[in-house]
Parts: structure tokens; sequence; C-alpha cells
């Protein structure tokens, strides 16, 4: 790509044969104006915020489908079909230079690329779905004859598996190798045999998925070598600040750093995660306080959110050494746990300061036997949910409104329900992450009293 | 054996108690003549170089090298990121630090020794290669549906829960995902531990190693949830119908009963009907087993009447409610399925305890298990250490390393590993790197046509 002046465009007569979902697999070689350089990349930026956003949110797949067409046609659409086109592919090369500079950055572009591809594609027609699994030239056969007759019997079972009815079964289906389709395979979507997975045609969407996640992933690192070798310095007058400034200015609140409305001390502790902590950091909390221990998915979840919350490393120290001394004592303590601690607020190891978790990621995390961690709203049994949720106050209307969510999987929309319930005020923006609960939480608070300690 | 006698020269131990008093089956001393004597180093390095051992071209003679092991010592001295460039250096390195446990981590891009040397900013170049896809199961992740132990014992009515994990988990390996090289191993108190060896297998990323994981999930469950078994849609996935006929109904209907009998009290049937969704239902079994409470039938032969009676009653019902229809797989499923530890599956840098070391707390070897014979394997007729040592005094020193023969309590499980395990591993591992190696030096040969 060249990044020209000129007012005028050079006709790009590049863009020929390429389907209406470009796969990115090459740069083209167009001439782009400077302005659309940056405004192109700040467009589709917008439409990558908004697709992490509704993933933050929890929306299920269909939801995701019909938001991400209408961010699609809000910000990406021009009147010209070849133009919209063009606009699609420089905009993506030009946030691959944007954020292939850190691993952080990187996973990021990485998942929400695939997660707008992956929408994009399911919103195609068949027709249109099998010409791009073609573009990608996979090699996959589909099944037939003596081969499909012996797992005809195993396939209905499959598809029986996941309530499809008798006439769902598919008639095509592809041999192949279990490795490409691991989102199929980790959900028993598939049949398996001698390390073959049977994907149906209407699972095309996971195949072609991890190829674009794998191909984007191995771009990004040339990307990045080039940009360090050779264009950040080339650029540096001209391309490099802007897209310096690009990255910055589109990523959500991290909480690694507390803000003023998160700055707690030991001895307000308790009453502040009565008064303050969204459910899922209240069950921890009070499962510490009661069996003085914790297994490590708990303790990750909570010592995390303490931090963003405020918690400086020696008081967390203190915390922690406080109820586990009360059953593995006092040198267990300072031998198995006390490095962990340390590890989370950057002291020790490679000393990278952790991040809390948001509510996406605990909502996917998997607790086990003797766990507490996860997210409440999906992992508690309706009845213990309803029990917790009493605890916090909540009557049975404000607990029918929130096991509604729960039941249609909102986790996220449950939890803001009870924080509107509890604070009697309207939350807007959602919650999607347990620290902005408490950081909301105290706000509203400390406006009510400013001076007494909540 | 007071602190006398002891010899710190690790060729020379003859211990003058002839009965000595053990407190525990563990201690420094055995460990030392283990690690000394026993340990089995070049089985160990030829199985982790993979074919790797510098006799032919094609090999890649820095391999073994780049593998990480980690050891912790007495004192709970952590060391990581330790390699070894052969055989003897890590011999050497075992036996001047006599480490209660070894680790066994990935092979990464370079030596994990020198990886400070690689590190730049941004982009990592000290990342993980190779490294088999492993389990781990623990017995402790049953506590919920065993009665006769809890926490880190374990005895002969719960471990075989561990044995018919290992048949459903070993039979799916090699029938749905094609694997082959795979080997069980002993934790040494409570639970086992698996590695797939296959090139495919150490290949796999992170996230294919977490597909797989998840295939294997079904529990999902803690004390916060009653159902922690959710079976949904209209039939089984083949795996988890041919794992419940081939396996895990015979088991719970069997062995299970006899060892646990589920049914036998108030609290533990009430576990049971907490599964059940029906409120209906439950009221009418519960009704008859409080009716029954005082019969004259055992245990054992109360849970079983108990069970056909649930049977029954859930058949006729199970057009009631689409839940109900799966019902009484998910209860054999909540106590016998297999439940492992997704983390340690789900990344490559995740360090695993290495077979044939010696658990601390029981002083039990980690001797592999082969899952064609697993119903007999006793974890209480492992060899401890101080067993090992006592036959060494018997036996004066013969006992060597590359004694394999059934007479000696280490070798049977030496043998097995090296006939059943190591040998056609390593024959496919040449087989790979010659054709690997021809189709190499095949490309260049076209390179100079003209």
């Amino acid at each position: 790509m060249e990044v020209i002046r000129s007012q005028k465009r050079t006709a790009s007569n590049d863009i020929v044969s390429t389907p209406t979902l470009p796969l990115y697999l090459t740069a083209p070689p167009m001439e782009v104006r400077l302005e659309e350089f940056e405004l192109f990349a700040i467009d589709r930026l917008r439409v990558l915020k908004g697709v992490s956003d509704g993933l933050a949110r929890g929306r299920n797949p269909n939801e995701m489908d019909d938001l991400v067409d209408t961010l699609w046609k809000e910000h990406m659409r021009l009147p010209d079909v070849s133009e919209m086109i063009n606009k699609d592919i420089i905009s993506h090369f030009v946030l691959r230079l944007v954020y292939c500079r850190s691993d952080e950055l990187k996973k990021w572009f990485l998942s929400m690329e695939t997660a707008l591809f992956r929408h994009r594609f399911r919103i195609k027609k068949i027709e249109e779905q099998r010409a791009i699994v073609g573009e990608f030239g996979l090699p996959y056969k589909a099944v037939i004859g003596a081969e499909l007759e012996s797992l005809k019997e195993r396939l209905v079972l499959v598809a029986r598996s996941l309530c499809q009815t008798s006439s769902d079964v598919e008639n095509i289906y592809y041999k192949v190798p279990f490795e490409e389709v691991p989102d199929l395979v980790a959900t028993r979507r598939v049949l398996l045999q001698k390390g073959y997975a049977f994907v149906a045609g209407s699972q095309l969407v996971s195949l072609v998925v991890t190829q674009f996640r794998s191909h984007l992933s191995k771009a990004l690192i040339l990307t990045n070598r080039k940009w360090t070798t050779t264009i950040r310095e080339r650029e540096k007058d001209r391309l490099t600040p802007i897209v310096e400034a690009l990255s910055t200015s589109y990523l959500g609140p991290d909480y690694t750093q507390s803000s003023e409305y998160a700055d707690i001390s030991l001895k307000d502790i308790d009453q502040v995660s009565k008064s303050s902590f969204p459910l899922c950091m209240r069950h921890l909390f009070e499962k510490l306080r009661e069996d003085h221990h914790l297994k490590h998915g708990g303790r990750m979840q909570l010592g995390l959110f303490l931090k963003g919350v405020g918690l400086k490393l020696d008081d967390a120290l203190a915390f922690w050494r406080e109820e586990f001394t009360k059953k593995v004592g006092s040198e267990r303590f300072d031998k198995e746990y006390a490095y962990a601690i340390r590890h989370n607020y950057g002291k020790e190891g490679k000393r990278t300061d952790y991040t809390p978790y948001a509510c996406s990621k605990i909502i996917t995390s998997a607790p086990g036997a003797g766990d507490h961690h996860g997210c409440p709203y999906r992992h508690f049994s309706e009845d213990n949910l309803k029990a917790a949720l009493s605890r916090m106050g909540l009557s049975s209307r404000g607990m029918e409104d929130v096991m509604d969510k729960v039941r249609n999987r909102h986790y996220q929309l449950a939890c803001t329900l009870t924080f509107e319930a509890v604070y009697g005020t309207s939350c807007d923006t959602g919650i999607n992450h347990p620290n902005q609960y408490f950081e909301e939480s105290q706000k509203i608070l400390k406006s009510k009293t400013p001076t007494a300690p909540v | 054996m007071t602190r006398e006698e002891i010899d710190n020269n690790g060729d020379d131990m003859m211990i003058d108690d002839p009965n000595p008093k053990i407190e525990n089956e563990f201690n420094v001393h055995y460990l030392r003549i283990y690690y000394g004597n026993l340990f089995p180093y070049s089985d160990i390095h030829k199985w982790l170089s993979y074919g790797h051992d510098g006799k032919h071209p094609g090999c890649d003679e820095y391999y073994f090298g780049r593998r990480e092991f980690s050891f912790t010592l007495e004192n709970d001295v952590y060391l990581r990121y330790k390699s070894f460039k052969n055989a003897s250096a890590m011999e050497d390195a075992i036996k001047s630090n006599f480490p209660y446990k070894i680790d066994i981590g990935a092979v990464y891009s370079v030596d994990p020794d020198k990886r400070h040397a690689y590190a730049h900013s941004g982009t990592n170049l000290f990342t993980p290669v190779e490294r088999e896809l492993v389990f781990d199961i623990d017995i402790t992740d049953y506590d919920d549906v065993r009665y006769c132990c809890s926490g880190a014992d374990v005895c002969t009515k719960c471990w075989p829960l561990m044995t018919v994990a290992i048949k459903v988990i070993d039979t799916s390996l090699r029938e749905d995902f094609g694997f082959k090289y795979i080997l069980w191993v002993f934790s040494g108190r409570r639970g086992v531990h698996c590695w797939v060896c296959d090139a495919k297998a150490r290949r796999l990323t992170n996230e294919q190693r977490s597909a797989v994981a998840e295939y294997f999930r079904v529990y999902k469950g803690n004390e916060n949830n009653a159902k922690k078994v959710d079976l949904m849609g209209h039939s089984l996935h083949p795996f988890l119908a041919r794992s419940y006929v081939d396996f895990l109904k015979n088991f719970f209907e069997g062995e299970l009963q006899t060892n646990q009998s589920i049914f036998s009290s108030k609290e533990k049937y009430e576990k049971i009907l907490g599964m059940i969704t029906d409120e209906d239902i439950q009221s009418d079994l519960r009704g008859k087993w409080e009716n029954s409470a005082r019969s004259s039938l055992s245990e054992e032969a109360t849970s079983l009447l108990r069970w056909e009676q649930l049977k029954k009653t859930l058949q006729s019902k199970k057009n009631k409610a689409p839940s109900l229809r799966t019902c009484i797989e998910e209860i054999v499923f909540t106590f016998t399925y297999p439940r492992i530890d997704l983390e340690v599956s789900k990344q490559m840098n995740h360090l695993l305890k290495a077979p044939f070391c010696v658990h601390p707390k029981t002083g039990r070897v980690c001797v592999p298990i082969d899952p064609n014979n697993c119903d007999e394997f006793d974890p209480l007729a492992v060899p401890t250490l101080s067993q090992l040592i006592e036959e060494i005094n018997a036996g004066g020193l013969s006992m060597d390393v590359d004694d394999d023969s059934d007479k000696s309590l280490l070798g049977k499980s030496i043998k097995y590993f090296r006939s059943s395990f190591l040998e056609p591993l390593l024959k496919s591992c040449k087989e790979e790197i010659e054709s690997s190696y021809k189709t190499k030096i095949g490309k260049s040969k076209d390179t100079f046509s003209w």
C-alpha cells in the first residue's frame, strides 16, 4: 500500500474478483490518501470497539450477528461497492500496523477481528460461504460412499445430541483433522474418529474462522517485525504519529491503577465488602472469612479485584495472612501463598502488573469442586443464587427480573439489574467489570454521605 | 537410624539397623540411595529425546537440551528452567541436588538456561515449541461422591474411580483422537497422570489442548450447584454414549454400589434426589425409601434395590419433561465419569511431575500403569522407598538400573516402561526423523536441477 498526499486517488483496478468479505491475505497494491489512512482506521476501530462491547455484555451469537451488521452499515458503508471494499481492506491493514506493536494490543486486535469476521461470515448465504472457504484453499474433502455409510448412525447421534431433529441432519460432511476445529471439538459438536472431525456444511464457519485467526496471528508477527525494523523510523514524520495515537484512544479502562474512588484500607474492608462489592467478590470474601481459605481460582479473582480496588501490597499480605494463618499456619502461608500475592502486584517473576479480571473472563471460567470463583449468575444454582441475592437486599420482584436475565444467559445484565436494585439508580452503561461495579457503587454512596466512611 | 551412623557418601550405603523404624515411608537418605542406584536416568533421557540421539544426520542434537525441568528441593526451594545437555548432565544434577520432586516442562525454542539472552521487548523469542498432551486426575476432586475416604486418603474402595477414568480417557484418546503413544503414571498418592507423546500431540497449541480438555469435560460442579452434570440434547454424543455403555454403566451398577452403597442412608440418597428436577418424583421416591429405612437388607442390597426403583420411576415418567430423559445417565456420570484438572492440560508451559519420582508424603514411586490391565493396579501395593532400600540391603548391591526382570520390585515397572511404551515410541520417532530428513534432502536436490 502506498500512502500519498495527492487529492486524486489513482484508479484502483486491483480489487477485481474479491468477494464482499475479504480475507486480508495479502496487502493489495493500492494508493491511499493520508487523510483516508487515519479516517478509515478510526471508523473500523469504532466497529471493533462495538464488537468488544457486545462480547463483554455477553451477547449471544445471533445478537452479535445483528450488532455487527448494524455497526458495519453505520461506520463502513459507502455508496460505491468497490470503494466500500477498499475502505474495508485499507482500514484493516492500517490497524494491523497500530495493533502489532505489543502482545496485549495484538491479542485484542486478533480477538476482535476474528469475531468481526465470524459474524460477517455467518450472515452470508451458504453459496457465498462455500466460495469463501474455497478462497482459503482448504484441502478438505467431502465424505462419501461407504465411509459416509459407516458413520451415518453416529452422525445422527451427534445431531440429536445438539437437539437437531432428524430432518436437520445434513448431507454433506467434511473430513477435517480435529486440530483445525478446536471450538467444535471443545463443545462436542462433531463426531471424532482416529484424529478426524466430521464437520457439517453448516459448521463451516468454525473451520474458516480458525484459518482466519491463524493467518492473522502470523501476519501480525511479520508486521511487527517490519514496523520495528523499517517503517517506524522511515515514517516518523508522517504515519508513525498517527499510528501511535490510534491505539491509546480506544481500550477501556483496565483498573490496573486504582482511581480516586477506589482506595481502601484494611480496617474498612469488611464494611466495604457488604456495601460495594459485586456478588461474585462478596461471595469469595465471605467464603474466605468462613473457611479461612480459598483455592487458586478464587485467590486470583478476589486478589486482583482487591488490588484494583486500591488495597496496597502490604495490606493485601496482611489481609490474606490474617485469614490463611487460621488454617494453615504462618510458616506455610509465607512459603506457599505470599509469593503469589507479591507476584500479582508485579513484585516477583517477570514483574507483570496483572490486571483484575473483567466480567467476560470471570463468566467463562470453570469453577470445579471446592471452588468459589466464577460468576454467581452463571455458576450458582437458582436456589443458591436467590438466597445470595436476598442477602444483598433484593425484593422478590427485583429478584424475578434478575432471574429472568439469568435464565436467558444474560449474566452481566443480571448483575447490572442487581446493582440498580441495590442502589436505587439506573446504570446505563451496564456492568462489565467487577471493579467498575465497585467504583460506581462508591461514587453513589459517597455522594449520599460525603464524610462518613462507606 | 541415628545421625552418627549415616555415611553421606552416596555409593556406600548400608543401613546398620536391620529393622529401621519407619515413621513415614520417605526420608532424604533413602531418597539419595534411590537416586544413586535405582532411578532410570537413561530411560527417561531416551524417552524425552524422542529419537534425537545423534545417530542419524536428521537428528537435532540440541533437542533434549531445550527441555525445561524443575526441581523442588528439601525446604521447598523451587528451581525452575533447569535444562541439561545430555543424560549424564541430568544425572549429575539430580545426584547433586536430590530433589524431592522433579517436574518436566516443555521443549522451548532455546535452552531454558539461556532464556534471558533472548528476551526482547514486545516479542517473546523464548516460547514453548513442543510439549506432551498431559492430563491429571486427582481423587480429591471426587470427594463429593466417595464415602470411604476424603482428602488425601485413598483405598481399594474408591481407587476404582481412577481405573474407570483411565479406561474412558484412554479409549477416547486412541479411538477419537487417533493417539498411540500414551503413558499412564501413578501420581504417588491419590491420582494418575497421562502423557500423550505422539508428535502430533506434542505440537498442539494451547487452544487445541484446551479443546481436547473441554471435550472430556462433563462435570461442572462445586458446592453451589445441586446438579453438577447436565447432559442436554435428545441423545448422548457418541463419545459419551460409548463411555456409558462400555464402562460407566456397569461400573456404577456393580463395583461402585458394592463399595459405596450410594443409596443406603438418607444423607446419601438426598444428594441423588437433588439431581432429579421433578419435585413429584423426588417426593415419591423419598416416601418409599423413608418407609423402608428399617428393612433387614444389607446396605449394598438396599442401595441396589433403590437404584432399581429410581430407574423404573424415571423410565415411566420420562415423557413428562425433556430434562428427565437423561436423568439416569446424569446420575451415573456424576458418580463415575472422569474429572480431569483442566488447567494442567491447557497450557504448554505447565509443569508435571516426572515418572519414577518418589512422592514425599507416601514414599511411593510414581510407576507407570498399564491401561490394558488397570483393574489389577493397587495403589497401596506400589513399592515404597523403604521397601526398595530393604530389597537392596537383602540382595547386596546387585540392584542396578538396567535390571528389568520380574524379580525386583521396580523391575517390572521399568520393563513395562521400556517394552510397552518406549520401544514402540522410539521406533516411530526414528521413522519420522528419517522420513522428514529424506524429504528435506529431496527438496534441496531439486534446487540443483537444471
